[in-house]
């Protein structure tokens, strides 16, 4: 069935219809007792059946009415345009070309400029959910993503324990703010440092590792600090938590509705907007930075010893490149950005606890850089938007209920939907979204500049 | 011009090697001086690669010492003893596949903090013209003669003392062969530089090699000019029947 010859031409309708309608049949087969039959328990603890023949009914109908689309439509289509397009040519075309230079620049102006966009367009009230559920917690992952891109994308080290340097920023921040209330500008650089220095201790017992065991060891490590918070209650208050975290204030104003709050000083009506906006451009600006900075290391001594460290370790000492401090400067780093994301997060949360930093957390950070291509900083982002973004967008689709029935949940799927798009795009694109690699070095070509440009002889 | 008196650059003396219990060298000794090419030949199995990673430290030797230049580096991590200015192409090339050609050479130069790098990947180019076509290309994508070439170059980005290499004719065309081993006598003659070449090829390494040593069960077994070797019947015998190829 799946290996039926793919029919030639559109004519064919009679096969078509045979093929779709065993199908139909399979499906029958299939789905009748799957999705037709149900079992309930009723008032004297029997199990009842009871059909759900409509429900069957329009599975079943979706698969014929599919195949025979896939069998007279797509399938032909797909067969036409792959005889018409010729050998593929070696460099890209001029608009690709143009698409991936451009690309980057255009998305940090159009992130500069979301914010203004949602709020002219729904308001500030109306512009809370776009800016607070989707803009700030994609930034969040796509900051969390460019750190462990650091660790696993260019230095080749699988880290399955991420969330912890994630964890150790949000409660420091949370910690240190409560109860000696200091601010997030002092803290936000300690929160850093913090996780950057637990970085290097869960670094160096793994110094040896690679691949497979290396990932064991940090998931474990991601665990200990799990169950750390949760059972160190005299600091960390459990699995309780630690509520009402002082909020962020700028340059000592605050976002309330205080006489002194950011509102009133600006003569503006009372909305929490703003503090949600505010917070938007801060984590924008703190992922623009580990950008920034990943950029600028690659084409330094320490960047280039992480790659080359990724491609092959011994070739690496053997050209005198220190791997224990290589490694290590990966871990602290990565860790480091995870631990400015997570006292972001517990500011932006006002509450944090374990909960937030399960095993669960470190693979969804995985796979956003194993999806986006390793290393490449465009391809993590995009992989941050499709997951984050995309879990936001099922919350979305509350509309479903009027058809599935009000027990419908849409949120209950998204594990279901995550497997089959990494599955898909493992099969398409087996390297993640972005899998070519920019090099650092180019050999410069035109080194004597034409003495008519410069009226000089050259030399 | 091989001036044999004085300390050897290189002095490995009674080096035993293990791989856990099993014995690998039992106890070797080989000396390169300063300008030479010194060749190690032997069977699959004798030890070669061994001793040439001994020499960088991983494995270690449990036994002897490893002198370069009069000091003990028998325990120093492998990275220093890079940063003595051996340099290493190991065996299997071993280049960064996913790193461009350029990127391949500017690793070699790490060392020297790429003070002048422009100046030697010109110079790479002259002596390996074919990695000047291939600069902007990804090292895994080149042939197999061309990543020798790449690790070649990259062993010399770092302005070795001393070179070591490990196979470099494995898998390789004899025409390709006949060219990396031209550009190391080349480098000898003109330069100066000193060779460690452990390889099978036995015809072709001891026709450039100042002296060889022949390897045999982890044991140096016999040793001389590259000229006495390969006149020797037990040599003809065991590495060259079949004739020069």
């Amino acid at each position: 069935m799946a290996d039926s010859p793919v029919i030639k031409h559109g004519s064919d309708i009679s096969a078509a219809v045979k093929d779709s309608l065993l199908s139909g049949l399979i499906a029958l087969g299939l789905f009748g007792p799957l999705v037709g039959l149900r079992t309930e328990q009723n008032m004297r603890n029997e199990l009842v059946v009871q059909g759900r023949w409509g429900l069957l009914a329009s599975v079943i109908g979706i698969i014929i009415v599919g195949r025979f689309l896939l069998l007279t439509l797509v399938w032909p289509a797909m067969a036409a345009r792959k005889e018409r397009a010729g050998p593929v040519s070696e460099t890209p075309s001029a608009a690709r070309q143009a698409v991936s230079r451009w690309f980057a620049p255009a998305s940090v102006v159009f992130l500069f400029l979301y914010p203004a966009i949602v709020v002219s367009l729904l308001g500030f009230q109306g512009s809370l959910k776009w800016v607070d559920n989707f803009g700030i917690q994609i930034l969040i992952y796509v900051m969390l993503g460019w750190g462990l891109n650091i660790v696993v994308g260019l230095a080749g080290l699988l880290d399955l324990g991420y969330v912890a340097f994630y964890a150790v920023g949000a409660y420091s921040y949370a910690l240190l703010s409560s109860h000696f209330g200091l601010s997030f500008w002092l803290l936000l650089p300690m929160a850093g440092i913090f996780a950057a220095l637990w970085g290097v201790m869960l670094g160096f017992p793994v110094l040896r590792l690679r691949g497979d065991y290396l990932a064991i060891v940090t998931l474990a490590f991601g665990e200990i600090i799990r169950l750390v918070l949760i059972n160190w209650r005299e600091v960390t208050n459990g699995s309780a938590g630690i509520s009402s975290i002082p909020k962020i204030t700028l340059f000592g104003i605050k976002f309330d509705a205080s006489p002194d709050g950011f509102a009133r000083i600006m003569d503006l009506p009372i909305s929490s907007a703003y503090y949600k906006i505010f917070l938007y451009y801060l984590i924008l600006l703190l992922a623009l930075l580990t950008a920034f900075v990943t950029i600028r290391l690659r084409r330094l001594p320490v960047g280039r010893a992480w790659e080359a460290l990724r491609e092959d370790e011994i070739a690496c000492r053997s050209l005198g490149i220190n791997t224990t401090n290589t490694k290590l400067t990966a871990f602290a780093l990565g860790a480091m950005f995870a631990g400015f994301a997570g006292s972001f997060f517990a500011a932006r949360q006002g509450f944090v606890s374990p909960e937030s930093f399960t095993f669960m957390e470190s693979a969804i950070i995985v796979a956003i850089v194993v999806l986006g291509g390793m290393g490449s900083m465009v391809g993590v982002a995009l992989a941050a938007v499709a997951m984050i973004g995309g879990t936001e967008l099922l919350r979305e689709l509350a509309f479903l209920k009027t058809i599935f029935g009000s027990n419908f949940n849409p949120d209950q799927f998204r594990m279901l939907i995550f497997g089959l798009a990494m599955v898909g795009i493992m099969i398409w694109k087996p390297r993640g979204f972005v899998s070519s690699r920019e090099p650092t070095i180019f050999l410069a070509e035109k080194k004597s500049i034409s003495g008519s440009l410069v009226k000089e002889g050259h030399g | 011009m091989t001036g044999q008196n004085g300390t050897p650059l290189l002095s490995v003396q009674g080096a035993k090697t293990y791989y856990g219990k099993i014995i690998a060298l039992k106890g070797v000794d080989v000396d390169v001086y300063k300008g030479e090419i010194v060749t190690l030949i032997g069977a699959n199995g004798a030890g070669k690669s061994t001793l040439m990673m001994t020499i960088c430290g991983n494995p270690r030797a449990r036994e002897g010492k490893i002198l370069f230049e009069g000091r003990d580096i028998t325990e120093m991590p492998t990275h220093e003893i890079a940063r003595l200015r051996i340099a290493q192409s190991p065996e299997g090339r071993r280049i960064f596949p996913r790193m461009t050609v350029l990127e391949n050479l500017q690793m070699g130069a790490a060392l020297d903090k790429l003070a002048h790098f422009d100046e030697d990947v010109e110079r790479m180019f002259t002596l390996f013209p074919r990695l000047k076509e291939r600069v902007a290309q990804r090292g895994g994508t080149l042939s197999g003669g061309e990543q020798q070439m790449l690790a070649i170059a990259r062993a010399l980005m770092a302005r070795p003392k001393l070179l070591m290499l490990d196979e470099p004719s494995l898998g390789l065309a004899p025409l390709i062969v006949k060219q990396i081993f031209d550009v190391i006598g080349e480098l000898n003659r003109t330069e100066g530089l000193t060779v460690f070449l452990v390889e099978q090829n036995a015809y072709h390494a001891l026709k450039l090699a100042h002296r060889g040593y022949v390897l045999v069960n982890g044991l140096v077994t016999m040793s001389g000019t590259g000229k006495e070797l390969l006149q020797k019947p037990e040599i003809r015998a065991a590495y060259l029947e079949g004739g020069a190829h």
